[in-house]
């Protein structure tokens, strides 16, 4: 039975938590992923979870107690947001060469400067290239599903990566909305037990973790730790077709939004996915044929699926919610068009930043960034193809 | 099968250990670190009184003990560091460059 609620996104990570009962936390805060810890550091204090609880002094320490942790056999998870991500920069690379499938509930935020508290992708965008898979939550319902599937992906043993859940800080972690949970034995059922063949803490059989890598092996580990994302897409489906048994809610590696007749599209991420959906259905009520795309699932990247979906796109606008500084746009406009060439696409293609440090991004906002796209399909003329959307100029 | 058998420079991405996790303990037994020798040292029994000096202050552990008395050294190991031929009070260990 689905339990109905109103819960921010903050809350529904850390019920989510709560109902997966893991065996550490390691955690410091920071805003607008403080929240995770302090709720469930509560649970923790009312005994009801079982989880050593870690209050590190710094992100950095956070990532490295995971590490152990996990590396001990423990299941382990921590959250953080923009400045807290770049601290444990080193150890994200590490958890991933590892193989260790740490769970991070990320609240997305700008990293700094100047220094600011809001809604920005730069922190998780940053950490594209660290082996962590990286799932995005539209709203607090799909922060809270996401979350309770995180660890059958990371732990399946074709994966064995380290997962990263991401939300979009105060406009998805801190609003607060309806939301469907589900009970605590169906969660504890799903999530299952973890129990990894090969781990530090057993006595019967020692074994070493991290070892030095000269050049004659390093090549080989990268290669199977890049297999292991790519199986990753396969395993993310199959969790999200059981999940859809227990939930009543599909997931995909995205969702397309009136994408099949489209002329114009955009490729957007997280919350923003919700407010373009609005300006979707004002356009088609005026007959006009827009279409969307949310990515759910940006590491690994689904290039092939997302080309094929974008096939019939004329006009297409990738939105960036955090700056490149590769003077051309932003990282999902960059993976975006490279899925585009490799297919042969010949849509023409522009790159939105937009909404970066908690600029707000409106319904005519988004309308504005069709009618451009319908300006470049009537005209053929593409012009900037590096654009900034809602700036002073 | 033990991974010091079966993980060296053949080995393809596919049977390669995860992250190069090795299962099980003391495998730096099987890394031949006296690969790096410049110097080489030379064990002159006669003049040994067996005091153990050098036994304790090898980086690698390659001075063998049995029987409270050493034997000659374990070149899979030793670096040709000195240390030994330094701290040994009779003259019993003499450094050499080592012919290869």
């Amino acid at each position: 039975m689905a339990i109905r609620e109103r819960l921010s996104g903050n809350e529904a990570v850390a019920i989510a938590m709560r109902q997966i009962n893991p065996d550490v936390m390691a955690a410091f805060p920071i805003t607008p992923s403080t929240e995770i810890p302090q709720y469930f550091s509560t649970f923790v204090a009312n005994g009801q979870v079982d989880t050593e609880f870690v209050p590190v002094e710094s992100e950095h320490s956070a990532m490295s107690a995971c590490v152990g942790s996990e590396a001990a056999g423990a299941r382990t998870l921590t959250a953080t947001s923009s400045c807290g991500l770049a601290l444990m920069w080193e150890e994200l690379y590490i958890a991933a060469s590892c193989r260790l499938p740490i769970a991070l509930a990320c609240v997305n935020r700008a990293l700094s400067g100047p220094i600011n508290i809001n809604c920005d992708h730069s922190d998780s965008m940053g950490a594209r290239d660290s082996g962590w898979i990286q799932i995005y939550s539209e709203n607090n319902q799909e922060a809270y599903d996401n979350f309770v599937q995180a660890y059958r992906i990371a732990e399946h043993k074709d994966v064995r990566l380290p997962i990263m859940i991401c939300q979009d800080g105060f406009i998805t972690s801190h609003a607060v909305e309806n939301i469907n949970l589900l009970e605590d034995k169906e969660v504890k059922d799903f999530v299952g037990e973890y129990n990894p063949q090969e781990y530090l803490l057993n006595q019967e059989h020692s074994m070493a973790v991290g070892p030095y890598d000269i050049p004659a092996y390093y090549m080989e580990h990268k290669k199977q730790q890049a297999t292991a994302m790519e199986n990753a897409k396969q395993v993310i489906l199959d969790v999200a077709a059981e999940f859809e048994k227990i939930s009543g809610r599909k997931y995909g590696l995205f969702e397309t939004y009136k994408l099949d007749d489209a002329e114009c599209a955009i490729v957007i991420i997280n919350s923003a996915a919700g407010t373009a959906k609005d300006a979707v259905d004002k356009l088609r009520a005026e007959g006009k044929k827009v279409g969307l795309l949310k990515i759910r699932v940006f590491r690994p990247f689904p290039a092939k699926e997302i080309a094929e979906a974008l096939k019939n796109v004329k006009v297409l606008a990738v939105m960036d919610r955090c700056e490149g500084f590769s003077s051309q746009g932003g990282p999902l406009g960059a993976e975006v068009k490279s899925a585009l060439y490799t297919a042969g696409s010949t849509a023409k293609v522009v790159d939105y930043i937009y909404g970066i440090g908690g600029r707000d991004v409106r319904v005519e906002n988004i309308e504005e960034v069709y009618g451009a796209l319908f300006d470049i399909l009537a005209t053929g003329n593409v012009g900037e193809t590096y654009r900034y959307l809602s700036l002073r100029d | 099968m033990s991974s010091v058998d079966f993980i060296n420079e053949n080995i393809n991405w596919k049977d390669i250990t995860p992250g190069g996790e090795v299962y099980e303990g003391g495998t730096a037994f099987g890394f031949r670190t006296g690969d790096w020798r410049v110097s080489i040292p030379e064990y002159i029994v006669d003049k040994c009184k067996q005091c153990l000096l050098c036994t304790p202050v090898c980086p690698d552990s390659a001075i063998p003990v049995k029987d409270g008395k050493r034997a000659d050294f374990d070149f899979d190991h030793c670096k040709g560091c000195g240390i030994c031929a330094k701290v040994c009070p009779f003259g019993a260990i003499v450094m050499k460059k080592e012919e290869k």
